[in-house]
């Protein structure tokens, strides 16, 4: 039997253990972190799971291109049934642009674009990827007519019609994103998976009245007004509700590239929301600059949340952090704490 | 939902499919009376380091060269897994004491200075420095989420159990390689598609066994059924545990885990987290129907926030 000294033998490099503890210093800007970063062991400090390879401008842009594709088509039909006909077509056009935008992001994004139709191989509910792909290519000729129709004012019928599938369909295009994200091991994603599709809807929202009030005359933009007060106020409290979620692992959304970003859209939300309750019935031009703020704050929260996820992926604290921190509740639960954090 | 063969198509509700136990994945995937289910046992007290499995699976596999860098991670310069790298033995060093028996019937070399005192005692009191080795692989998780999100079915499940890309499919979405509670697979940069160990399906189907576990010299790695490596494992560590290693423990061999027991399971000698694995991880799918729920209750939020929005103006009689 070799014994301890077989173990002693290479004993150079003693202390420079790899798997050695890390301390984490979490406190930025006088934020408290809700619960004190605990001692965590990595590999070399190496990350445990693996980044997406998804390029920002391609996901997070689609993100936010198909959130302001989907809404949209909902004010579109808003305004097409309230005789409000600048802004029908000025937002139908509007989400055609998008999906069509959108759907280029995410070809290009395929490691192999040429194999873009095995996307529609097979339905997979477990897969949201998949699931998407097939609302995609519901809605996408959908928001084509209905903006074709609307653009040329040929078979109105139609056109209709295709508004409104686009106007059913617009809201799951907007909020399954968030599935999509949230359907990984990546923490500061999957950890706030019930409150992400809640924060993409609302910053679609955004997004859209935004397009709306840019777009559409200064007489029929009430409607857009309310919509983005609206979803400005729920925006802010989908985002602290899952800042409050993900307790330490939060930090990624407030820190680094996301935390700036995410400070710039929340701005952008609060000053396009401000502009589009006061001044934007009276002023074009406070209107324009409200949709235009309104628009990029929204682009902002999902280049945000895209960058935070990232940065959750790459560092292994807040993958063990979290799951240690679930293991020592449940340790706790079985002694009757009862209040043991799930998933 | 499409197990027409499933050998029990009783009440068990659809979440059993997701997460939880899961006594027959090849069957529940559709596969008719698919042979036992196998995969690996890899006993990291007996590893050596010798990377045998590395060069093996990588020559089996024809797995192109994938950097050749020095890392100044001990002996470790593979670094991880990817796309190129299939089998990784990671070096962990400790100032520790911690004797490992052998397992019964093998036979010890006489190491060289043994006994003359020359052993370096750097940690003091009996102590010293220990060297953690242990070869990671695929865990084949009995729920898989890089299976479970794959968008074009590229991802199957085959009839031994085990988890497979098919090459031809893959079209580089790159979605199973955030999915994955392991960061196992990957996208080749030169290629797109996303690689991953395939426990060598191809030499399964003619009975032999993969190739890291054939090249092994110390049977480090053990390929076999999996209710036998189980077994063998658990005789394994009470034999750790009675010769005075409390610290080994097993890793991904409980149906009850996260991802339902893996394929691939580990006898460890610290916490996973030092070998660079997850404590507990759960496959993000079992959390799935929630994030449907919420997604549709959003959706419907949005719906009715905007219908208000066009309600409200409408009866000021404003604009």
């Amino acid at each position: 039997m070799n014994g301890p000294e077989a173990y002693g033998r290479n004993g150079h490099g003693s202390g420079s253990g790899s798997g050695g503890r890390h301390r984490r210093g979490g406190r930025r800007r006088g934020e408290e972190l809700m619960v004190p970063r605990a001692e965590f062991q990595s590999y070399y400090g190496k990350p445990v799971i693996k980044a997406p390879s998804w390029s920002a401008r391609d996901i997070a842009g689609y993100f936010f291109l198909g959130g302001l594709a989907g809404a949209g088509s909902v004010l579109a039909a808003g305004a097409h049934a309230t005789g409000r006909p600048v802004t029908a077509r000025a937002m139908k056009l509007s989400s055609l642009g998008a999906v069509s935008l959108a759907t280029a992001a995410l070809i290009n994004d395929l490691g192999r674009p040429s194999r873009f139709p095995h996307m529609l191989r097979v339905l997979k509910p477990t897969s949201p990827m998949s699931v998407g792909s097939w609302l995609l290519a519901a809605y996408g000729p959908a928001a084509g007519a209905a903006a074709l129709c609307g653009a040329t004012g040929r078979l109105p019928r139609t056109g209709a019609a295709a508004t409104a599938a686009a106007c059913a369909l617009g809201p799951v295009v907007a909020t399954y994103t968030a599935v999509l994200a949230a359907d990984t091991a990546v923490p500061a994603w999957h950890g706030a998976h019930r409150e992400l599709p809640y924060l993409f809807a609302a910053s679609a929202t955004a997004a859209a009245s935004g397009m709306a009030l840019a777009a559409g005359p200064v007489r029929e933009n009430g409607p857009a007004r309310y919509a983005a007060a609206l979803a400005a106020a729920a925006d802010l409290a989908a985002a602290k509700a899952a800042e409050r979620r993900l307790g330490p692992v939060a930090e990624t959304l407030r820190t680094g590239r996301a935390g700036g970003l995410l400070r710039t859209a929340r701005a952008l939300t609060l000053a396009g929301a401000a502009g589009a309750a006061t001044l934007s019935g009276r002023s074009r031009a406070a209107a324009a600059a409200s949709g235009v703020a309104l628009l990029a704050g929204s682009a902002c929260t999902r280049f945000g949340v895209f960058a935070a996820g990232i940065a959750s992926a790459e560092d292994p604290a807040y993958t063990v952090g979290p799951q240690r921190e679930r293991l020592r509740a449940e340790a706790g639960a079985g002694a009757g704490a009862g209040a043991g954090a799930e998933a | 939902m499409t197990h027409a063969h499933a050998p029990y198509d009783d009440d068990r509700p659809l979440s059993r499919l997701l997460s939880g136990p899961e006594p027959d994945p090849a069957g529940d995937a559709g596969h008719p009376e698919p042979p036992p289910r196998v995969g690996f046992f890899t006993d990291t007290s007996v590893c050596i380091g010798c990377k045998a499995c590395e060069v093996a699976c990588k020559e089996w596999n024809a797995l192109p060269e994938d950097g050749l860098k020095l890392s100044g991670m001990s002996y470790d310069n593979t670094q991880e897994l990817g796309a190129s790298t299939w089998r990784h033995v990671a070096f962990v060093e400790q100032t520790r004491p911690a004797p490992v028996p052998a397992p019964d019937g093998r036979t010890e070399l006489p190491l060289a200075g043994d006994g003359g005192g020359s052993g370096a005692d750097p940690g003091g009191e009996g102590g010293g420095m220990r060297w953690l080795m242990s070869s990671d692989v695929c865990k084949h998780c009995t729920h898989a989420a890089c299976l479970d999100v794959c968008p074009t079915g590229s991802l199957f499940r085959t009839e031994f159990g085990t988890v497979v890309v098919q090459e031809d499919i893959c079209n580089g979405c790159g979605y199973c390689v955030p999915a994955c509670p392991y960061g196992v697979i990957e996208q080749r940069p030169s290629d797109g598609r996303a690689f991953k160990c395939t426990l060598c399906y191809d030499r399964l189907g003619a009975g032999q066994e993969p190739a890291c576990a054939k090249a092994c010299p110390t049977e480090s790695i053990q390929f076999g059924p999996l209710d036998e490596l189980r077994e063998r494992a658990a005789l394994r560590v009470d034999q750790l545990h009675e010769a005075g290693v409390g610290e080994a423990r097993l890793y991904g061999h409980d149906p009850e885990d996260g991802v339902g027991g893996d394929g691939a399971f580990f006898l460890l000698l610290d916490e996973p987290e030092v070998y660079g694995l997850p404590p507990d991880p759960v496959v993000t799918t079992r959390d799935l129907p929630a994030m449907w729920k919420h997604a549709g209750a959003a959706a419907l939020a949005l719906a009715g926030g905007l219908a208000l929005s066009f309600a409200l103006p409408g009866r000021r009689g404003s604009r």
